[in-house]
C-alpha cells in the first residue's frame, strides 16, 4: 500500500485529454519520478494532488484520506508541501520571511490571529528557517528581498519553503531547471539527504535525466496523459517503449 | 520601549511629538503677516489631520497589507459617526459611550460586508465594496430616515432622552465632552505676533491617533503581519503553504472597519452632527488617496497622505485671486493679471485640480508615495555626505519587514 494512491485519473482540457487513467502508486519514504516530454500531463498531474485542479473522475488518496474536494490549504496542513514549475515564492518579502511563513503555518495551523506577537519574540521559528536556508545554501541572503534573487536561488527557496514545513510527501516539479551543474550536483545531494534523515516521500518531475537516475526508486514514464510504464531505473532506460516516447527523441 | 524594535520606537516618539506640538509647528507664521493663512493650527483643522490620520493608518492595514482595495470605508465612517451620535441622544454627551459605540458598530457592519466582499478579489472586490456603500448611503438617505435622520442628518436635541446626564434648561444646545470638560474648550497662548491653540478636543483626537498608530505598527510586526503581507503579494502560494488566507483577510478588512468607524465617531465628538454625505463614495475615495499619496504599506505614508491633503483641502482652497493679486501687485499690471490667471485655476475650488496633478505626478514618478520620495531626499543627502550614493539602503528601510 502507497502512502500516496491515484487511480484512474482523467482529466479532459475542452478538447485534450491532459490525464488519462492516470494510475500511480507511491511507496513512503520512496522517491517517485515522473518523466515524460514536454505537455505530457505531468504538471497537470500534481495539480491534481494539491488542489489547483480537481480531476474528472478517479481518485487521488494520501495517507488514506482522498485529497480531491479539500482546500489546497487543508491539503498542505495534511502533510503535503510543493516546489512549483516555475517559483511560487512571496517577491515582496525577504528570503527569511518567505520561510517563515510556512514555519508559522506548520506550527500554528491555517490561522491564527494574534497581532500583538511579534515576529522578533520568535527565535524558534527564525532559527528553524536560518537552519533550513543554510541547509539549501542561502544562508548568506536572509535579508534579500526574494524578487532579487536569481531564478536558481528562487527554486532552493522553494524548496526550503517546502522543507522548513518537514512534509510527509513533498512534490517537486523540476527542482533543478534553471540550475547550473554544480547547483544541480548540491540539490540531488541535499534531496538524498533529506530522504535519508527524514523518510520523506518524494515525487519528483525531472527533465534532467542525471537527476531523476541518482534519485529515483522507480519511475513512472507519461507521454500524452497517459502512463506508458511504471517501473524501476534499471527497467526504464532499455524499455522500448520509453526510448520510443521519450528517450529516443530526446537523445539521452 | 513599548515592545517596538528600535527603529520603531524612534518612528513612534517622532510622531508622538509632532502630533503634541502640532499647535506651535503648524502656526509658523506671525498672525499679521501675509502668510498668515498658510497657518493650520487651529482645533478645527488639526482635528481633521488626526482624525482622517487613523481613517487613513486603518485603512492601510488592509490595503497597505493585504493589497485588498476597499472602494467602501467611509461606510463604515458612517456608520461610526451615527453610533456615536445616537450614544450622545440616547446616554450621555460624555464621548466615551459614543467611541466605544462606533468602534463596535463599524466593527459588526464591517464583518458583514468583509464577508461578503471578500468572496471576491481584485476589481471585483472593490466594486463589491463600493456597492455597499453607496447602497449605505442611499438607505441613509430614504429607507433608514427614522434612524439617520435622511437627508437632514442628526444632531443632539434639548429634549433628548439622554439617560445619563441631566435635563438640560430649554434653549441651550447640548456639547459634547469628557467628565465635564468640553470638546471645544481652548487653552490660548499668544506670544509676539503669534497665537498658539491648544484645544483639549484635539489633543483626546491625537491620543486615540497615537493609539491607533502604536496598534498599527504592533500588527505590522506581527506573524499576523507577515501573513498579511503574504497575502498581498502572493495569495495563492499562502494556500498552498497551509494557511487560510479567508480568516486573514477578513480580520484585516474588520480592523480597519473599525479604525473607520473610530474616526467617524471622534468626527461626531468634534462637531456633533452627521449626514448621510459622509458615506458618500467620493469620502471612501479620499482614503485612498490618503494611503497611496503618502505611501501605502509603509507606516507613516498613511498619516502623511491624510494631513496633506486635508491642508490642501481646507488651505488651498481658501486662496482666492484677490489674494493672489496681494501677492503679486509688485508685477507690472498686464504681468500680474497674467500670472494671476495661471495660477488661479488650482487653488479655491480648484484644488481638486491641483491634488490630482500632484497624485497623478506621485503615481508615475514616486510609486511608494511622500514616504519614498522622502527616503529618496535622505538616501541622497547621505550619499552627498558620504560622497557616494547608496541606491538601495532607501529602498531596504521602507520595507514593513524591518
Ligand atoms: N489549466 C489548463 N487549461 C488548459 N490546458 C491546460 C491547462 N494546464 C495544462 N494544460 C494543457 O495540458 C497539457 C499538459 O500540460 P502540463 O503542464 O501538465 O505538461 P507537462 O508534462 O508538465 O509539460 P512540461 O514538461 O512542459 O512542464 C498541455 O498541453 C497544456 O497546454
Ligand atoms: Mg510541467
Amino acid at each position: 500500500m502507497g502512502i500516496l494512491e491515484v487511480q484512474n485519473v482523467n482529466k479532459r482540457f475542452g478538447g485534450l485529454q491532459a490525464l488519462n487513467n492516470v494510475n500511480l502508486d507511491v511507496v513512503e519514504g520512496s522517491v517517485h519520478a515522473i518523466i515524460g516530454p514536454n505537455g505530457a500531463g505531468k504538471s497537470t498531474l500534481l495539480n491534481c494532488f494539491v488542489g489547483r485542479l480537481v480531476p474528472d473522475t478517479g481518485s487521488v488518496m494520501f495517507n488514506g484520506q482522498s485529497l480531491l474536494g479539500i482546500k489546497p490549504h487543508e491539503i498542505n496542513q495534511t502533510g503535503v508541501s510543493r516546489v512549483f514549475q516555475t517559483p511560487e515564492i512571496f517577491t515582496d518579502l525577504t528570503v527569511i520571511e518567505n520561510v517563515m511563513i510556512p514555519a508559522f503555518a506548520k506550527r500554528d495551523g491555517a490561522y491564527k490571529l494574534n497581532p500583538f506577537k511579534r515576529v522578533q519574540d520568535e527565535a524558534e521559528i527564525r532559527d528553524h528557517a536560518e537552519h533550513t536556508l543554510e541547509d539549501v545554501g542561502l544562508a548568506d541572503k536572509l535579508d534579500m528581498t526574494a524578487s532579487e534573487m536569481s531564478r536558481g536561488d528562487k527554486r532552493r527557496l522553494e524548496m526550503a519553503m517546502c522543507l522548513v514545513q518537514d512534509p510527509k510527501l513533498l512534490l517537486l516539479d523540476e527542482p533543478t531547471a534553471g540550475m547550473a551543474r554544480a547547483d544541480t550536483n548540491r540539490t540531488i545531494d541535499l534531496l538524498k539527504h533529506i530522504g535519508e534523515s527524514r523518510g520523506i516521500t518524494k515525487v519528483v518531475i525531472e527533465h534532467d535525466m542525471h537527476v531523476v537516475f541518482s534519485l529515483a526508486d522507480k519511475i513512472s514514464v507519461l507521454a500524452q496523459g497517459t502512463v506508458l510504464v511504471e517501473d524501476v531505473p534499471e527497467n526504464i532506460k532499455g524499455h522500448p517503449k520509453v526510448r520510443e516516447a521519450y528517450l529516443g527523441e530526446a537523445q539521452v | 520601549m513599548l515592545k517596538l524594535g528600535k527603529k520603531d520606537a524612534g518612528l513612534f516618539l517622532f510622531v508622538v511629538i509632532i502630533t503634541l506640538l502640532a499647535p506651535f509647528i503648524l502656526n509658523p507664521f506671525p498672525e499679521s503677516s501675509a502668510f498668515a493663512q498658510f497657518n493650520a493650527g487651529y482645533p478645527d483643522l488639526m482635528q481633521r489631520f488626526v482624525i482622517f490620520g487613523i481613517f487613513a493608518i486603518g485603512f492601510n492595514i488592509l490595503f497597505g497589507l493585504t493589497g485588498y482595495l476597499s472602494f467602501g470605508h467611509a461606510a463604515f465612517l458612517g456608520v461610526g459617526s451615527y453610533a456615536a451620535i445616537w450614544m450622545m441622544k440616547l446616554l450621555t454627551m460624555n464621548v466615551i459611550p459614543a467611541i466605544i459605540a462606533s468602534v463596535i458598530f463599524a466593527g459588526l457592519f464591517s464583518l458583514v460586508v468583509g464577508y461578503i466582499s471578500l468572496r471576491r478579489s481584485g476589481i471585483y472586490f472593490s466594486i463589491l465594496t463600493l456597492a455597499f456603500a453607496q447602497m449605505s448611503f442611499a438607505m441613509a438617505y430614504s429607507v433608514l430616515t427614522p434612524i439617520t435622520g435622511g437627508e437632514t442628518g442628526l444632531q443632539p436635541k434639548v429634549n433628548d432622552p439622554r439617560i445619563f446626564d441631566g435635563a438640560l434648561a430649554e434653549g441651550t444646545t447640548p456639547t459634547a465632552g469628557l467628565f465635564g470638560v468640553k470638546m471645544r474648550d481652548s487653552l490660548e497662548w499668544s506670544v509676539g505676533d503669534w497665537l498658539f491653540t491648544f484645544n483639549f478636543g484635539y489633543y483626546f483626537a491625537a491620543i486615540m491617533m497615537l493609539a491607533a498608530f502604536y496598534v498599527s505598527i504592533r500588527i505590522f510586526r506581527s506573524p499576523f503581519g507577515m501573513m498579511l503581507r503574504g497575502v498581498k503579494t502572493n495569495q495563492q502560494r499562502l494556500n498552498y503553504t497551509g494557511l487560510n488566507s479567508k480568516p486573514y483577510t477578513l480580520a484585516a478588512f474588520v480592523i480597519s472597519g473599525m479604525y473607520a468607524g473610530l474616526a467617524g465617531g471622534l468626527l461626531v465628538a468634534m462637531d456633533t452632527q452627521v449626514g448621510p454625505e459622509r458615506m458618500f463614495w467620493t469620502a471612501s475615495g479620499e482614503v485612498v488617496l490618503m494611503a497611496i499619496l503618502g505611501g501605502a504599506g509603509t507606516l507613516i505614508g498613511p498619516v502623511l497622505g491624510a494631513g496633506f491633503i486635508k491642508y490642501m483641502e481646507n488651505i488651498v482652497s481658501k486662496i482666492n485671486d484677490t489674494i493672489l493679486h496681494q501677492w503679486f501687485y509688485w508685477l507690472p499690471d498686464g504681468l500680474e493679471d497674467a500670472v494671476v490667471a495661471m495660477i488661479y485655476p488650482f487653488i479655491g475650488k480648484g484644488w481638486h485640480l491641483t491634488l490630482g496633478i500632484m497624485f497623478m505626478a506621485v503615481v508615475i514618478f514616486l510609486p511608494g508615495g511622500l514616504v519614498e520620495g522622502g527616503q529618496r531626499i535622505a538616501g541622497w543627502v547621505r550619499g552627498r555626505f558620504r560622497g557616494k550614493e547608496s541606491p538601495t539602503s532607501g529602498k531596504a528601510a521602507g520595507t514593513p519587514a524591518e
